[in-house]
């Protein structure tokens, strides 16, 4: 692997100092974050990126790994893991999708290093818990050098490996609105191979009892993207299958999955966002029922 | 700290307190098989999907070709090395032997700190939950039912060991299968 410098700051400030230079004093954005460090160790060996340096955040003391209440807030911590997010009670009560989601991340090992921060600020289309995040409407708050900034999730993402965050500026916490009332949720995937492979088509769903449906899907084009149904026919479940599934056409109309990649065809996509669309409705009703 | 430049890291290496200067690229992997000499840990994909390099990082299993040695400071790591006490195999290591677990043996390092880790948090697991708790490691040689059928039988052994660890073990059991969503 191409040689960097490390540094592990102790303070917010400290780091941003790092990162707004560079590590070694050049100016220039050739500064990582490195939290999980299983998508950026992997880029740096392959040389897709070259950073001069590599900033770990793991030290610093405004940086939490816990998931906790805050002024009408679920704020999952920087340091979070996707394991950590599996295990959480309250996660796994309020937010199935998402610990559904963390579950399916890679392997054991994988889950144990990876953060849901880093999971968000690399901006993969094919991001698990995005998804999940999406249809509980979560924000994010940044810190940079210009201060704090909360953004709502939909609006983080651009293209892949592209955010509207801004050269030097951290993923503080991820931050979910608390259940407003019943829901049923649910997170479903279609991989190859479960443990290591990403996903073919990877979707959250999340029924309301006001009739809204929510639904955010991933791997089929270069962003994740969020449809939201307030026509009733999705949350209605004496609906046909038959009306579902062209209202979902309807919603999924944005899907454009990439016709180079290895993983599945754009045809085999398409079909599979609607299977999954269905499967997770029928499976939201379940929980709404519960 | 310079490019190319070393840091010295004391850290504790299957039970021993060991202090070594390495590279800030060089990752845990290199880290415990040039400098320490302990190369029973295994190198393949570097990517994270084959297995063959899982250690125990206070306790928690990685993919320590995804973590950079300087990251090990302080930590506690166990490797294959560790699992042994004297000239007394793991339980897991017997079982792997008795069943014909390991056939080319390589990924075998990788297999048995993921099922130590797996063991340590789900004593008596399932098949599913064995499947799901090794999911993170290949065996090229396909041999999986023998993995399986070793594991099960230390863990119906109840020997269940103890594995020099600083935290409680980490490890996420779940057996729903991908593309089904299985209502709670």
């Amino acid at each position: 692997m191409r040689a960097f410098a490390y540094e592990r700051p102790t303070s917010l400030a400290d780091a941003l100092a790092l990162l707004a230079t560079g590590g070694d004093g050049a100016l220039g954005s050739d500064a990582r974050p490195l939290a999980g460090g299983t998508d950026l160790i992997i880029r740096i060996r392959d040389g897709s990126i070259r950073p001069a340096s590599v900033v770990d955040v793991k030290g610093i003391a405004e940086f939490s790994r816990d998931i906790r209440v805050e002024d009408g807030w679920l704020r999952i911590g920087a340091r979070t893991t996707m394991t950590d997010l599996v295990r959480d009670d309250r996660v796994q009560r309020d937010y199935a999708a998402l610990a559904e989601a963390a579950s399916y991340v890679g392997s054991v090992q994988i889950r144990n290093r990876a953060t849901l921060a880093g999971n968000i600020c690399n901006a993969s289309p094919a991001a698990d818990t995005v998804p999940a995040l999406l249809v509980y409407g979560a924000q994010v708050v940044t810190v940079g050098q210009g201060g704090r900034r909360t953004i709502p999730l939909d609006d983080v993402f651009v293209r892949s490996g592209v955010t509207t965050l801004l050269p030097g500026e951290l993923l503080e916490a991820v931050e979910l609105p608390l259940p407003g009332g019943p829901r049923g949720s649910v997170h479903a995937r279609r991989t190859r191979r479960r443990g290591h492979d990403l996903a073919s088509v990877t979707l959250a769903c999340s029924i309301g009892l006001d009739g809204v449906t929510r639904i955010a899907y991933g791997s089929v084009g270069p962003r994740p993207l969020l449809v939201v149904d307030e026509t009733g026919v999705l949350s209605d479940r004496a609906t046909s299958p038959a009306a579902k599934a062209a209202r979902l056409d309807e919603l999924f109309v944005a899907a454009a999955p990439s016709p180079t990649s290895m993983r599945a065809s754009p045809e085999y996509r398409l079909a599979m966002l609607r299977v999954l669309g269905l499967r997770a409705v029928a499976a939201s009703h379940e929980r709404l029922r519960a | 700290m310079t490019t190319g430049a070393t840091t010295r890291i004391e850290l504790t290496v299957n039970g021993r307190a060991r202090s070594t200067d390495v590279l800030a690229h060089h990752t845990l992997l290199e880290v415990l098989r040039d400098d320490l000499g302990l190369t029973g840990t295994k190198e393949c994909c570097l990517v994270g999907e084959c297995g063959a390099c899982t250690v125990l990082v206070d306790g928690v299993s990685v993919d320590s070709c995804l973590m950079l040695g300087v990251e090990a400071e302080g930590l506690s790591i166990t490797t294959v090395e560790g699992l042994a006490t004297g000239d007394r195999l793991d339980p897991l290591q017997s079982a792997f032997l008795e069943t014909g677990a390991a056939q080319c043996g390589f990924c075998i390092p990788g297999q048995l700190v993921s099922a130590r880790a797996l063991l340590e948090a789900v004593p008596h697991p399932s098949r599913a939950e064995i499947e799901e708790g090794l999911a993170g490691n290949l065996c090229r040689c396909a041999g999986y039912e023998q993995i399986i059928e070793a594991v099960a039988l230390a863990a119906e052994r109840g020997e269940g060991g103890d594995v020099r660890r600083a935290a409680t073990p980490d490890v996420h059991v779940a057996s729903t299968p991908d593309a089904q969503v299985a209502p709670q």
